[in-house]
């Protein structure tokens, strides 16, 4: 058998699982619209996707993932609560690594559920951590849940705090804006001269461009309430940077937090949702006294997840991507919805790299 | 065979290139009349002179097709993934400075930093419903220097020329650009971010690392290379 008619076995095989753990097949086109693609992701999109384009339909992508694809087609028809297997190529541009594979097949496991989100979270991840079981793999998990709740527990303007949840998945920026936000950094030298001015727009350039005087004058505003704020207290960045710093085994890293939340209350039900999600991965039969957590997992490489996060990887083989990765996205579903939404999570495998370990059945 | 240098076609940036090479004893020249795109090579054998556009150059340093080429920076990395692995830097050449930066305009008072413009963008697409347009020709190195940078919100629209223009004509709200003494933004009511720059560049000659070369030909261009002291 060939590599390719192998791994397309092996995907097939995989799908097969999850239909027998009660998923319906989907098949989604691999041509997407570009639109939805860049409104999710912002231009980065492009770096990573394919994008082409007709006369007729503008810019269109090459499927970069399943997940859109599937969320919309639920949104618009499904049933809930609704499961969902798929299988197929996925592209990704590459533009720096040329050992990383341009298209692969993926075969993925959604699952859309109102009721019980945690017991959705470990089936979701038992279903693929049965399916790996013979690799040997390691599994690491996170929960971007709990740093959006430490963020909005925070003491300090709605506004720091928006931009802070904006920036959840640029770690760089986002620490620039708590350095600045506590007085870390000083003001710079620009801005400071302008909220000196009375009447800053007065002696201005002619205004050019669609940004108008009005959106201008908002931002000045803005910035003269957030220069008139106090500081971000040196212990909420103390608590945030142990939230971050948290990676140890989920049992142990469940203490932790909830030795955290007595400081930072606003974290308690995502500390409270990440202890049922632990007893019903017991309950699935996975040892949580050996499965890593670690907070800031999944915050450069997961930009749509927010909750649960997880990935398994050959820990021999370094230079693989996960094998399999996956989390919830409700608020993907959410800004793909149009005024609906549902809470979503799932994962994928590829077969490709279940293969090339030796792990095909 | 022979070695060949890839120079750009005409303009300043090939005068500056022929003075260039002139000081270090090799002559290059056009041939024929002004219209007519074909050189000649004086003062060592085995070389020959291949007149091009400035930015087919990283294409055809890539492909091997030339072995030595000038042309900017910019060009280089722009177009070429991996840069460094495709063609050596052998030296800069000491002209065609030109800083690509970005600029938004001056009126935009709250506006002097990448912090400031994220913000903004991030405003704006609240407003307007779409997000902040950037037009540019150097998608890849605004993106990637975007993307470090921690600004979101944004989008490039393609403008290959008159792109100081576009804000005025309402197609972008800001943009990334080369310029050299800043004259062309103030002219438009434009101005740089304070930490804007992009990336700094000028005419380099490269050497391509993937081109085929047999063993007469090797000597020549490491003659070459030790004449134009650059090696």
């Amino acid at each position: 058998m060939t590599n390719l008619a192998a791994i397309k076995a092996e995907a097939t095989r995989l799908r097969g699982v999850f239909e027998a753990a009660g998923a319906t097949p989907v098949d989604p086109p691999i041509l997407q619209p570009a639109d939805t693609l860049l409104d999710l992701y912002g231009e980065d999109i492009r770096a990573r996707a394919y994008v082409t384009s007709d006369a007729l339909r503008g810019e269109q992508m090459l499927r970069p993932d399943f997940t859109v694809p599937v969320v919309q087609m639920h949104m618009e028809h499904g049933a809930e609560p609704a499961c969902y297997t798929y299988s197929g190529e996925v592209f990704r541009r590459q533009e720096d690594d040329p050992d990383r594979a341009s298209e692969y097949h993926q075969v993925g496991f959604e699952l859309f559920d109102r009721e019980a989100p945690e017991a959705a979270d470990a089936r979701v991840f038992s279903e693929i951590y049965n399916i790996l079981k013979p690799l040997k793999l390691r599994a690491s998990t996170g929960d971007i849940g709990i740093l959006t709740a430490a963020v909005s527990g925070l003491q300090t303007t709605e506004r720091r705090k928006a931009a802070l949840m904006r920036h959840i998945w640029r770690p760089r920026r986002f620490r620039a804006l708590v350095d600045r936000f506590s007085g870390r950094t000083s003001v710079p030298e620009s801005r400071a001269s302008l909220l000196a001015m009375d009447n800053p727009m007065e002696q201005a350039a002619p205004l050019i461009g669609l940004r108008s005087h009005a959106e201008i004058e908002a931002r000045i505003a803005a910035l003269r309430e957030d220069a008139a704020a106090p500081n971000l207290s040196e212990n909420d960045v103390a608590l945030l940077d142990a939230i971050l710093s948290v990676r140890e085994t989920s049992v142990n890293a469940l203490e932790h937090l909830r030795d955290i939340a007595v400081d930072l209350p606003s974290i308690s039900p995502a500390v409270a949702r990440l202890a049922k999600r632990l007893d019903a991965l017991n309950a699935a039969g996975i040892d949580v006294t050996a499965l890593d957590f670690e907070a800031s997992y999944g915050r450069t490489q997961m930009e749509y997840y927010d909750g649960f996060v997880f990935g398994f990887y050959a820990a021999n083989r370094p230079e693989l991507p996960p094998v399999a990765s996956g989390g919830r996205y409700d608020a993907l579903t959410r800004q793909l919805g149009q005024g609906r939404e549902i809470p979503a999570v799932g994962g994928v495998i590829r077969p490709g790299l279940v293969v090339e370990l030796g792990g095909a059945a | 065979m022979s070695i060949k240098i890839g120079v750009p076609s005409k303009g300043r940036l090939m005068e500056k290139t022929f003075d260039w090479f002139a000081k270090r004893g090799i002559t290059l020249g056009r041939t024929g009349s002004d219209r007519e795109y074909s050189g000649f090579v004086e003062g060592i054998d085995g070389v020959e002179l291949v007149l091009l556009s400035a930015g087919e150059i990283p294409r055809e340093l890539r492909a091997g097709r030339i072995h030595l080429g000038v042309t900017g920076t910019d060009l280089v990395r722009e177009k070429l993934g991996q840069w460094d692995q495709v063609v050596e830097e052998l030296e800069p050449l000491g002209f065609g400075q030109a800083d690509l930066t970005l600029a938004v305009p001056q009126a935009w008072v709250d506006v002097n930093t990448l912090d400031d413009l994220d913000a903004a963008a991030a405003a704006f697409r609240s407003v307007h419903g779409f997000r902040l347009r950037i037009a540019t020709k150097y998608h890849r190195l605004c993106r990637e220097f975007l993307r470090e940078n921690g600004v979101a919100d944004y989008q490039l629209v393609d403008s290959q020329g008159a792109t100081e223009g576009t804000v005025k004509n309402e197609t972008a709200e800001a943009i990334a650009d080369i310029t050299s003494t800043g004259d062309t933004l103030r002219a438009n009511h434009l101005k740089t971010l304070d930490d804007g720059l992009i990336l700094r560049s000028q005419a380099t000659l490269y050497r391509a690392r993937r081109a085929d070369i047999c063993d007469p030909d090797r000597k020549t261009l490491g003659e070459l290379i030790e004449r134009l002291g650059v090696g």
